[in-house]
């Protein structure tokens, strides 16, 4: 990590940087200082004893824990699909020569955006008396596609009108003007905004737990309500953070990728 | 059998619950927000490399994970304390991450010129931060901050399935009285949209106080 450029300091002399230094090492010692108070705890609270880790060994379990993965996999998959359509159909309606159009997609698209997830979800699994996976699914499409249909909408209006000018002024017709001249300008810059929105969905197929959905959280809990393996919830939070923090870091990461490529191209062009 | 009016205590009661939620998650998001984008601005590196993990982690962690970790594990690990505390802990150092990243690049917007040209004229670095460069970030972080704020507000539902008592919470009681359940969850969805709509319009007039034509 290199110094950022910042209106806040100068860039640091040979006196400020020997300070900086003494100010670095007393921080690092006093996170070690926390880092070695927390493992202390950890292992004085009995968090790394045997029988809380042995359930970790047992086939059924490892199973458990990996259908439940497959399972958070799954609902992600579908609602990311099916939240991109929603978010395409909802953006072309809200982008529509049509009034009515517009102001209907308008007002599911803000409805949906303003409304918690999870009252969506509650609401399909409890009032509709829908299966919690369908639940899931719907109520992840609901919202992330009316967030997505914002972005779509936002990155078609923002491809310079020029581009839409030139085409109308070549004889294209409307629908051909948004499939080959706005839609291919405006994915290039939305592609990275799609992506932190997908991350959002793989996070939130995690509420799936509150619905007692078997994806991948309810799968830790159910090892860890578990009086057998003497309640190891501390356990199966070290097990499962690190593969949801990386599943997202992965996509994330992707989307950063991509917004930096884009903007090398954009400069070379 | 009206379903507001009958049970108008039960949603008085949800509602102010996710309003408490909601005040002291955003208070514990803010500071240790703000404090957390002076660490990955500073010079110091480790405090640069902490403001970063801090970001990293909590940005890719599901809100429900943390919920489960602290609600359900700190009590493990010897912490004990009111579910109410757990999830306004959780909540607001969730949210924490996402402010951290509005105010660093709310801080970042201000031209390096305009802290060279407060240096050269002599202020030192606490006039160069409170004069100079804290009233032009904060212009643009009041939007992205009032947006995670709204979102902070809407996560405040997921706390209602760890015994918080919230306002979603209220449609189980209610579906035990045998109350229409749609109108139920119409009320409570009037209940959310009067606070993120009162948010959104608090920092929509914040933004209208500090605009400065330019």
């Amino acid at each position: 990590m290199s110094i950022e450029s910042s209106a806040l300091y100068d860039v640091p002399g040979p006196k400020a940087l020997a300070r900086h230094r003494t100010y670095g090492w007393i921080v690092t010692v006093l996170l070690l200082g926390v880092l070695a108070w927390v493992i202390y705890k950890l292992i004085d609270t009995g968090q790394f004893d045997h029988d809380k880790w042995a359930p970790f060994e047992y086939v059924g379990v490892q199973k458990l824990l990996l259908r439940g993965l497959g399972h958070t996999l799954q609902v992600f998959a579908w609602a990311a699909v099916l939240s991109l359509a929603f978010g395409a159909v909802f953006a072309a309606g809200r982008l529509s020569d049509h009034r009515v159009v517009r102001w209907i997609s308008g007002l599911v698209v803000e409805f949906f955006r303003a409304m918690p997830v999870l009252v969506m979800i509650f609401f399909i699994f409890i009032a509709m008396k829908v299966e919690p996976r369908l639940a899931l699914i719907s109520g992840l499409t609901l919202y992330n596609g009316s967030v997505l249909a914002e972005v779509f909408r936002g990155g078609v209006n923002a491809v310079p009108k020029g581009q839409s000018e030139a085409a109308y002024a070549l004889g294209m017709r409307k629908t051909t003007v948004m499939v080959n001249i706005l839609i291919p300008q405006a994915v290039r810059t939305m592609l990275p905004t799609i992506i932190s929105q997908l991350v959002v969905t793989l996070k939130d197929t995690s509420l799936g737990y509150l619905i007692s959905y078997e994806e991948f959280l309810y799968a830790g809990k159910q090892i860890a309500t578990n009086l057998d393996y003497s309640l190891p919830f501390i356990p199966v939070v070290i097990v499962i953070a690190p593969i949801y923090i990386g599943m997202c870091m992965l996509l994330s990461g992707l989307a950063r990728y991509l917004e930096s490529s884009g903007r090398r191209r954009h400069k070379t062009a | 059998m009206n379903v507001l009016l009958d049970n108008f205590a039960l949603f008085r009661k949800g509602f102010v619950g996710t309003l408490e939620l909601t005040l002291a998650a955003s208070a514990i998001a803010l500071v240790i927000g703000v404090l957390m984008a002076g660490c990955r601005v500073s010079p110091v590196r480790p405090l640069r490399l902490l403001g970063g993990v801090w970001v990293t982690v909590l940005r890719n962690t599901p809100l429900t994970l943390l919920f489960f970790a602290v609600v359900l594990g700190l009590p493990r690990f010897g912490v004990v304390l009111p579910f109410f505390t757990l999830a306004v802990l959780a909540l607001g150092c969730y949210t924490s991450a996402f402010i951290c990243e509005a105010v660093r690049a709310g801080i970042n917007t201000v031209p390096v010129g305009q802290g060279e040209a407060a240096r050269s004229l002599g202020m030192n670095f606490g006039q160069t931060l409170n004069l100079i460069v804290l009233p032009q970030a904060v212009r643009a972080v009041i939007p992205p901050v009032g947006s995670t704020l709204i979102a902070l507000a809407k996560n405040t539902a997921i706390a209602g399935s760890f015994s918080v008592v919230e306002l979603l919470g209220t449609y189980r009681t209610l579906n035990e009285l045998g109350y229409d359940i749609v109108v139920t969850f119409l009320w409570i969805a009037v209940g959310y949209l009067i606070i993120t709509l009162s948010i959104s319009a608090l920092f929509r007039f914040l933004e209208k106080r500090l605009e400065v034509a330019r």
